[in-house]
């Protein structure tokens, strides 16, 4: 299940524009992701931050350049081979609605074919870690709350155990009590977990609380890629105005 | 002669030809079924498909019944027996609302939920047996009702070509001008219809609370 171990970096952008009906929604962007690293794509909606994401597990094909993953171009690999190697958490979970817990959580570990036991281990394990009660298992997404349907998206990200995590939005719809305690946690399991992750969000708090480093984008241009310690004091004019605006966010 | 005095000397034919309508009816269905949802999931596959395939679909539909009926009698092997006919030209009816429903209820998935299902690795077939069909149950089961309770009405017209069921007693009351022998065939396959939508309208809840969870 884990790719091709590699000394490079884990995700590549190599000059990679993307395009739709002759609309550039990404533009030459060029940025590496180094193994165990997450990065934060900062930047409001419409910048492209989200189709960056979906050209790292092959949803969307450059237009050109290319995205490498572990060294391998993702016009390279076998789609499925890659996403299955790749965890992936949306807005609100995206769960199954028509599958329990469990079900949704143990997905991948069955569609690869592990034994019953292993992949009930396996959802006990994960429901542990992302800090739910295993007597959740046997529901349905609609009887959860917000929260907890985000813990389930993550623990199903994380079930096959992929050494990438690909998280859009992920605590977007949450509110901001929750929010704030799946930050935290999210940045603990970081520390323990260390995979490589890309992380997007438009919220310059949770940029600075979970990234390492972070890459701002506007426009579907990459405008700095700096590390977290760094980023608050670059004078790039659209990095200043985001940290005045973070500045003066009544408290 | 009273309703009910006609129905309990005639119980034989009366059962016998309902039993016939059944089977008119429930194998047009099946075919329909086997044909039409394959159909409904390859044009949400193919879109440049769909226009074409609802298109013809509905054309079909407007044809007066007896119409249809009457334009498959030269049809070989089909046209030598009234059954045979009678299905063909139900299962085409039937057709529209399986292909329809199939088609809409696959596209009305949360879109979010499908792309999730995709970036985790299912594959096409997984993704579709999986999720979307699953998903699109209860808008099928609904196809399947509707189609089912207008073929029952459509089938008592088949025996105007001579293939049996229901619309014996009613083609024959109408010769008599005996309204009690036009009921022995209405009054059973109203019944028809309207346990089947009962039946497939329970059936269809309990699949639609899936998609009430999402």
């Amino acid at each position: 299940m884990t790719a091709p171990a590699s000394d490079g970096p884990a995700i590549t952008f190599d000059h990679v524009s993307f395009r739709v009906n002759g609309r550039a929604l990404v533009r030459e962007l060029a940025l590496s992701v180094n193994q165990g690293e997450t990065l934060v794509l900062l930047g409001r909606s419409g910048s492209g931050k989200t189709t960056s994401l979906k050209l790292v597990n092959r949803l969307l094909l450059p237009s050109t350049g290319e995205v490498r993953v572990n060294g391998q171009s993702t016009t390279e690999w076998d789609p499925i081979r890659l996403r299955r190697s790749i965890g992936y958490v949306i807005q609100d979970g995206g769960l199954f609605p028509h599958f329990t817990v469990a079900r949704n959580i143990g997905l991948v570990p069955e569609i690869e074919n592990w034994p019953k036991e292993k992949i009930e281990a396996r959802v006990h394990e994960m429901l542990a870690l992302v800090g739910l009660s295993p007597e959740l298992t046997d529901r349905y997404p609609q009887q959860l709350s917000g929260g907890q349907r985000q813990r389930v998206g993550v623990a199903r990200a994380l079930a096959a155990d992929p050494p990438i995590l690909l998280l859009d939005e992920p605590f977007g719809a949450l509110d901001p009590l929750t929010r704030a305690e799946m930050q935290k946690e999210f940045r603990g399991l970081q520390q323990r977990m260390k995979k490589t992750a890309i992380f997007v969000t438009h919220d310059l708090r949770e940029a600075l609380l979970l990234a390492d480093r972070v890459a701002l984008m506007e426009d579907g241009r990459l405008i700095v890629n700096l590390p977290v310690t760094e980023f608050p004091h670059s004078q790039e004019p659209l990095v200043r105005a985001y940290m005045e605006a973070f500045s003066t966010e009544p408290r | 002669m009273n309703f009910w005095h006609f129905m309990v000397t005639n119980r034989q034919q009366v059962l016998d030809l309902t039993l016939e309508h059944i089977t008119l009816v429930g194998l047009s269905i099946i075919f329909a079924v086997l044909i039409g949802i394959p159909l409904g999931i390859l044009i949400t596959r193919v879109p440049q498909l769909s226009k074409a395939v609802i298109g013809g679909a509905n054309v079909i539909q407007t044809i007066p019944s007896l119409a249809l009926f009457g334009f498959l009698l030269p049809a070989p092997w089909i046209g030598e027996r009234g059954g045979r006919l009678a299905v063909l030209a139900l299962t085409l009816y039937a057709l529209l609302p399986l292909i329809r429903n199939t088609y809409a209820g696959i596209r009305s998935v949360d879109p979010a939920v499908v792309e999730a299902g995709r970036a985790m690795g299912l594959t096409d077939r997984q993704l579709l047996f999986q999720v979307e069909l699953p998903l699109a149950s209860g808008v099928i089961v609904a196809g399947v009702r509707i189609a089912t309770v207008l073929s029952v009405g459509v089938a008592t017209i088949a025996a105007a070509i001579g293939a049996g069921g229901l619309g014996e007693f009613i083609f024959r009351g109408i010769g008599m001008v005996d309204n009690q022998v036009i009921l022995a065939g209405a009054v059973p396959a109203a019944l028809l219809a309207l346990s089947a939508d009962v039946g497939l309208g329970a059936l269809e809840r309990r699949l639609g609370t899936l998609r009430l969870r999402s």
